[in-house]
């Protein structure tokens, strides 16, 4: 069986956690909630750190726990890696003890090239004979990645992993995570309750509240998902994923073609697939890009608009149609291709153009963040 | 100030008990301390208390009751008997385990606090890096408490040193068996021998106040190491 299968229940005083999950073995599923909703509960079942957790977790073809059948192994034979929310490195031991401490006991291969390959993927050869109060804070957290990694895990767990540091050392660690996404195979749970680490390094996002998994699927699906308008971040949005097309470089502007949400591919030859103009900041033609758009950004119109300075206009079906808490206000879901788009708009507009489900129209995106 | 063969033979059955009780407290002491620092049994309550008698118990009482069970009649003493050692009252493995009675609070507690103050993470660290718990226990858990360590074995060897009351119950105060550097001294003053009673005082005085200082700045230095 090709994915992740999380099948737990805990009960404890305070809460229930119930959650059956099937996640992709590829990739990192960024678990998001707000505290309390059981994040760090089911990273630690996964890793077989909750004693009194019951059920079933089983990694590609590798079963670390199934009650039904009495299997449940220790974390120490589990193959995982952790990372945890503080820092966690052994006081006792330097950096280089630290990164082979697991190391030596993980019975994999060709460690020596596997330690320096971590080593140069975190950027931490300088440290290595640090003692660990020597260390910054973002420094702690690429070498406790370092360490997990070391043991060549089958799955790495991030709780919060950038949660400690301040928003300039996060910036620094952000790019070794997206760096670690693109190069490794292994795939991550990563909790946060960060907007920006949902929109940059999810590929599939679990919401969870209460202990249950609210919504669970591709991030772009589930941010669009208009039954759960996921307020990530200032506002509920679309994310898209696409590549830069072409650039004019007269305007400092990429052209970006956007994929099919779900997998990632380019559409080829498929003519209702859009493209959307972006600032330029130095992109690369072919290079992959996340575009977040939030819904107060898109308005729709009934006919491609003229005269106008939006430089995006895309053509799209209302999908559907939902209120908003305040009564002017409805939320829109518009397919465009084979991407979806939010918009928020008020409820006099929708009156006015006529807009149901089915509609086709136009959206006007007003602005688009560049997240990757 | 001189002292006197008898008295440096004292002081050297005085160090050697404290030695050894030390080491084997420390053996006791750390499954005692690790259980009470981690677990969630009804149990915790009525074994804390217990393993802090010696604290409030008068060393009298404590030696009185040790007698009766190391004696020959005593659980102990029978069992000895049965096993060839013959009786430990009035010797020096009497006395060993009788230290290590009288001064198991002050090995154990400074353990339960550092166990206490090291929490389950590092134990849990060392879970996900593929260590079993014995394992952990000893390249994680005991290296992190060493300064509990160091402050069990100080305070143990210290107050075994300074103890009185439970070596004279089971002692006997027998030359180069259990004559002890405490129970000498008792023995000057009875004799009216102060000037000797005096040097081995004084030598008492300021081991004492050494072991203390050094105890302070082991503390200070921790609590910087800790900042």
């Amino acid at each position: 069986m090709n994915a992740i299968r999380l099948q737990l229940d805990l009960a404890r005083s305070s809460f229930n956690l119930k959650v059956d999950l099937h996640l992709p073995v590829q990739g990192i599923s960024v678990i998001y909630g707000p505290s309390g909703s059981g994040k760090t509960t089911l990273l630690r079942c996964v890793a077989g750190l909750e004693t009194q957790a019951r059920g079933r977790v089983q990694v590609g073809s590798d079963v670390w726990q199934d009650d039904s059948l009495g299997v449940s192994l220790p974390t120490s034979i589990r193959p995982l890696g952790y990372v945890f929310q503080e820092a966690s490195l052994f006081a006792h031991l330097d950096v280089a003890a630290n990164l082979t401490y697991g190391l030596k006991r993980s019975k994999a291969p060709n460690q020596e090239v596997v330690l320096d390959e971590v080593i140069n993927l975190l950027g931490i050869g300088d440290l290595l004979q640090r003692s660990t109060n020597q260390l910054s804070g973002g420094e702690r957290q690429r070498v406790a990645i370092a360490r997990a990694l070391a043991t060549q895990p089958k799955l790495l767990l991030l709780d919060e992993p950038l949660a400690s540091l301040d928003s300039a050392r996060k910036q620094d660690i952000l790019p070794w995570l997206e760096k670690l996404r693109d190069e490794l195979k292994i795939p991550m749970l990563y909790i946060t309750h960060a907007a920006d680490e949902v929109v940059r390094l999810a590929d599939t996002l679990v919401v969870m509240e209460s202990g249950q998994v609210r919504a669970v699927g591709p991030v772009s699906e589930v941010l669009s998902n208009i039954d759960l308008p996921l307020v990530v971040g200032d506002d509920v949005g679309a994310l898209i994923e696409g590549h830069v097309q072409a650039l004019d470089e007269q305007w400092h502007l990429a052209q970006v073609r956007i994929s099919k949400a779900s997998s990632g591919m380019a559409v080829e030859g498929n003519p209702t697939v859009a493209s959307i103009w972006v600032r330029d900041s130095g992109l690369q033609i072919g290079q992959p890009v996340r575009l977040r758009v939030l819904a107060r950004d898109v308005s729709i119109t009934l006919e491609e608009a003229q005269n106008t300075s939006i430089q995006n206009h895309l053509p799209c079906v209302v999908e559907s149609i939902h209120a908003e808490s305040h009564p002017s206000q409805v939320l829109l879901r518009l397919r465009c291709g084979e991407v979806f788009l939010l918009a928020r708009v008020t409820a006099r507009g929708v009156h006015d153009l006529g807009l149901q489900v089915g509609t086709q129209a136009w959206a006007q995106v007003k602005s688009v963040a560049l997240v990757k | 100030m001189h002292l006197t063969s008898e008295d440096l033979a004292a002081i050297l059955l005085t160090l050697q008990l404290a030695s050894v009780t030390t080491v084997l407290l420390l053996v006791l002491a750390t499954p005692i301390a690790w259980w009470l620092a981690h677990t969630q049994s009804k149990w915790r309550a009525p074994i804390a208390a217990l393993v802090a008698l010696p604290l409030v118990l008068p060393p009298t009482v404590l030696g009185f009751y040790l007698l009766i069970a190391l004696g020959p009649l005593g659980p102990v003493g029978q069992f000895t008997h049965w096993a060839g050692w013959g009786s430990l009252a009035f010797s020096f493995s009497g006395l060993v385990l009788g230290s290590m009675i009288y001064s198991l609070p002050f090995a154990v507690q400074p353990l339960v606090n550092a166990f206490e103050a090291m929490g389950s993470r590092p134990m849990e660290v060392a879970a996900t890096l593929r260590a079993n718990k014995l394992d952990a226990f000893f390249t994680v858990a005991i290296p992190l408490a060493k300064p509990g360590f160091v402050m069990a074995a100080m305070l143990s060897f210290a107050h075994t040193v300074g103890e009185f009351g439970v070596v004279l119950m089971i002692g006997g105060n027998i030359p180069d068996k259990t004559r002890v550097v405490s129970t000498q001294i008792y023995g000057h003053v009875e004799a009216m021998e102060y000037a000797q009673a005096h040097g081995l005082a004084g030598v008492m005085l300021v081991f004492s106040f050494l072991v203390l200082l050094v105890l302070s700045w082991t503390n200070r230095r921790k609590a910087q190491t800790v900042t």
